[in-house]
């Protein structure tokens, strides 16, 4: 009105009739001739309904548009996953186009490891080697890790035994142990012998668990605890969640007719359990082959068509135990997480690449298991992990390749073996108390009669925990071969420590032969000469023929083998060995107290060709050259009992005189002659080249060695270039 | 389970080497040792350095103990312990604990008692120097071997 101007507005008003309705008022005014305002034009349209159309259709359209922005959005994402997976599956693909020449290159490597190589051409094969198979370590864990990620891993159903799993996963790190810790294994009994799982990746999640658990302890111990537990609320009943549908065509035609029994009669074919997958083999092609339904994970019976053969699952628990250093709360949450370490400070320490944990979480749950971890800094870790495994129970017939079909329920039960349900190991670090024998062989030896002993023991104690020892290193044996007979025989024993072999008809006839033959060997050893070495060689080859080395009972071993024997027995033995001079090896004695000292001489003797015989002091030393002569003498200076400069004067005296009075005046008595004794007193004794090992202590100086009747003297610390100029200038 | 850094390993354990050399921590005869481990014996020098400790650790316990008896007066065994600490020191190539000892030795020689005391602090102080080193160098080795150990089973 005020300004003259029409307007048009939107009123709502409310109506008591009929609600809220909307109209729109136009009013315009009215003028006079004269241009004075004298009235409205007043009118009013009702648009309620428009307006609320209105109202509607805004809604409509931001409802549009939200959706389509959430549509972007969606195929952004997808495009992303899309690009994601098409890139996994590349690197996957590559991985594996790499991984074959790559295992062609370690193949070839391997190969020509076998050959003979020297000592430089050895080291860079080495490299070779581990380079290689690095790279395929890493290839292999990315492959796996995009398997399971994408979902087709396909799961193993294998039998196997799970006691040798841990052992075997138990000895390979010991072997390579660098620390002083001791590796222990637990299996329960009331673990059956035998399962079916994978594994394969069983082991891989054993082994990257024990390889993490020494990797962070430094001291106390890295264990293995396996044993069964009631169904966890974690698995659903009859579920097929977990290892179906991948390992359903597998489980089916390996379940029927197998040839399993929880209660141990062992079959000869079966003597690992990983041989199961070529059982298995051959169980294809006897079985029928049965529909692929779908096992069911649960102590329900299967299926129809397999009745006969009911199967139960068993879940079993695995800690994974250790006294290291544990991890702190906060990092427990991420460990699994791929490519995360407990903190930068940990990756930088101790390597690796974080990937280990995040496979072996993702194997456990594919398998139906749970993985878990619980620590405590400075105390220790243990990492425990659930699975399902099957385990038929219909019980086997004695597989004798007649009768291969025969579905009759015949038992074999005839040896069940204790060693079948030896759940117990323990490999202790190698102590090094072989410390003063003299040679590399009689080390072995006692190796082998250690191992033997052992197991001989424990066949003896039945399902008494048994310890079976091995050793960390092998020893500084005189040459590969030896080594690697101990480790055949030693592996040997370990085979035959499940003797469901084909010899279980006869255990008693075999174990006799082998006794005798190994009761004959030592005789040998004693009695007749033969040079050392071969004589084990010898030993481990008939032992190989025997097959069940283990059932050698030697509890006649002689006790100077056992532990530090009394260096004078040692050379006693060492002197019927070598006796008989086909092989005229230069006979060294070495004089020294000092542990360390003893062991790095001996060490570097080996190397440059030569065995020594080890006494502590002068006593022994004079008792010694008593008993055998010496084509050089090494001797230390300072020792308690009596000190070198003595021990020389009395065996010069000897030499000057041809008696021993000297000696027996400072107390040390002639030994009985024996049949040991090789010095006739007839002949003049020949002078033994005396050296003496001095510290530069100030007794020590050089005339007073020369005054006691050294010949010459080395300093201390011995390295390799001393002890060969000795060998060259004072052996013939 | 990796151990993709075997030759940042192998950086490290020779970076420390040459650290322990330079410092004089230790010697050529470490070297030596090295080369006695070899196929037969592949845990040969931590074998022996651990034995090496075992046995250093008795021989301070001892001469600890007898400088702490007030009424000590037989530096002839303390001699006896100390050339034998002298002597597994130098074989293993632990050259300022050997020295420390030798200085240690001269003191006992002279019947210094507090020149003694002050030597077997040091000597303590040193020791626990070489351990910690060692120890550190083994850890490496230890990852290495592992690394480069562990066969991974090849899947199909």
């Amino acid at each position: 009105m005020d300004k003259g101007l029409p307007a048009k507005r939107e009123i709502t008003f409310e109506t008591e009739l009929f609600g809220s309705k909307t109209f729109l008022i136009y009013v315009e005014p009215v003028f006079s001739k004269a241009g004075e305002t004298i009235g409205i034009n007043y009118m009013g349209i009702d648009i309620t309904d428009q307006v609320r159309k209105r109202e509607r259709m805004i809604k409509i359209r931001e409802e549009i548009a939200v959706q389509k922005a959430k549509e972007t959005e969606l195929n952004r994402t997808i495009h992303i996953t899309e690009e994601t997976m098409r890139a996994k599956q590349m690197l996957a693909t590559m991985s594996h186009e790499i991984r074959s020449p790559l295992s062609g290159v370690v193949s070839m490597a391997e190969i020509l490891a076998t050959t003979k190589l020297d000592r430089e051409q050895r080291q860079l094969l080495n490299v070779m080697l581990s380079s290689g198979d690095l790279v395929l370590q890493l290839i292999n864990d990315i492959l796996d890790l995009s398997k399971v990620e994408s979902g087709v891993m396909k799961l193993e159903a294998t039998k196997f035994r799970p006691r040798e799993v841990v052992k075997h996963v138990l000895q390979t790190a010991a072997a390579s142990l660098q620390k002083i810790l001791t590796l222990e294994g637990n299996v329960a009994d009331d673990v059956p012998i035998e399962v079916i799982g994978d594994v394969l990746r069983i082991r891989q999640i054993l082994t990257n668990l024990i390889s993490n658990a020494i990797k962070f302890t430094h001291e106390g111990k890295v264990g293995v605890k396996l044993y069964v537990v009631p169904e966890p609320p974690f698995a659903k009943e009859g579920s097929q969640h977990g290892s179906d549908g991948s390992t359903a065509n597998q489980t089916t035609t390996n379940v029927p007719k197998e040839e399993t029994c929880t209660s141990t009669s062992q079959t000869s074919s079966d003597q690992r359990g990983f041989h199961g997958k070529k059982h298995e083999g051959s169980c294809q092609n006897r079985s029928q082959s049965e529909p692929g339904t779908p096992v069911m994970n649960g102590k329900i019976d299967v299926t129809e068509e397999q009745a006969e053969l009911p199967e139960t699952t068993v879940w079993i628990r695995c800690d994974v135990y250790d006294t290291g250093i544990g991890i702190p709360e906060n990092a427990l949450p991420t460990l699994f997480k791929k490519y995360m370490q407990v903190s930068a400070d940990h990756a930088r320490k101790y390597g690796g690449t974080g990937l280990g944990l995040a496979i072996c979480k993702q194997l456990v749950e594919l398998m139906g298991g749970r993985l878990t971890v619980s620590s405590r800094v400075h105390c220790g870790s243990t990492f425990t992990f659930i699975l399902p495994y099957k385990v038929s129970l219909s019980c086997d017939h004695s597989d004798d390749s007649d009768d291969p079909d025969d579905l009759s329920d015949m038992d074999d039960h005839g040896d069940s073996d204790d060693d079948a349900t030896n759940g117990f190991f323990q490999f202790q670090p190698r102590t090094l108390g072989s410390l003063f024998s003299s040679n590399g062989s009689s080390r072995t030896q006692k190796l082998l009669a250690h191992n033997i002993g052992h197991v001989n023991s424990h066949k003896i104690n039945g399902f008494s925990e048994n310890y079976c020892s091995f050793p960390t290193s092998n020893g500084q044996a005189k040459e590969m071969d030896l080594v690697e007979d101990a480790c055949s025989v030693a592996e040997a024993l370990e085979i035959s420590s499940e003797p469901e072999c084909s010899f279980s008809h006869s255990p008693d006839h075999d174990s006799e032969s082998a006794i005798c033959r190994g009761r004959r060997h030592h005789n040998d050893v004693n009695g007749e000469n033969k040079v050392s070495s071969i004589d084990v060689s010898t030993y481990s080859e008939t032992s190989r023929e025997v097959d069940v080395k283990v059932k050698i009972s030697e509890p006649q071993l002689p006790a100077e083998r056992q532990g530090r024997s009394d260096s004078g027995s040692q050379s006693t033995l060492n002197t019927s060995q070598e006796v008989s001079n086909s092989i005229s090896k230069p006979k060294i004695l070495l004089v020294e107290d000092n542990k360390i000292n003893v062991l790095v001489t001996q060490s570097m003797m080996k190397q440059l060709g030569h065995t020594i015989d080890v006494v502590n002091n002068g006593v022994q030393a004079v008792r010694a050259v008593q008993c055998r002569s010496y084509d050089l003498v090494l001797m230390d200076v300072c020792m308690p009992v009596m000190d070198g400069l003595q021990a020389t004067r009395l065996i010069r005296s000897f030499e000057e005189t041809g008696n021993w009075d000297a000696a027996a005046k400072a107390g040390i008595e002639r030994p009985s002659p024996s049949s040991d004794s090789l010095q006739p007193d007839c002949t003049p004794p020949k002078h033994i080249p005396i050296i003496a090992m001095t510290a530069n202590a100030l007794s020590e100086s050089a005339e007073e060695c020369f005054a006691n009747g050294m010949d010459s003297f080395v300093s201390k610390p011995v390295t390799f270039q001393k002890l060969k100029e000795c060998l060259e200038q004072y052996l013939p | 389970m990796l151990g993709l850094d075997a030759d940042r390993l192998r950086a490290d354990l020779n970076r420390l080497l040459a650290f322990l050399f330079h410092q004089g921590i230790l010697d050529e005869q470490y070297l030596q040792l090295q080369q006695l481990q070899d196929e037969s014996s592949p845990n040969f020098v931590s074998e022996v350095v651990n034995i090496y400790f075992h046995e250093s650790e008795k021989l301070l316990r001892n001469l600890r103990s007898l400088l702490m008896d007030r009424e000590f007066s037989d530096y002839d065994k303390m001699g006896i312990h100390l050339n034998q600490f002298i002597g597994s020191s130098s074989s293993i190539g632990a050259k300022r604990v050997r020295n420390v000892c030798v200085a240690f030795r001269a003191a006992s020689d002279q019947n210094n008692r507090a020149g003694c005391l002050r030597a077997l602090e040091l000597l303590e102080h040193e020791y626990c120097i070489l351990k910690n080193k060692l120890h550190e160098l083994f850890q490496i080795e230890q990852q290495r071997l592992l690394a480069a150990g562990v066969r991974y089973p090849m899947l199909n």
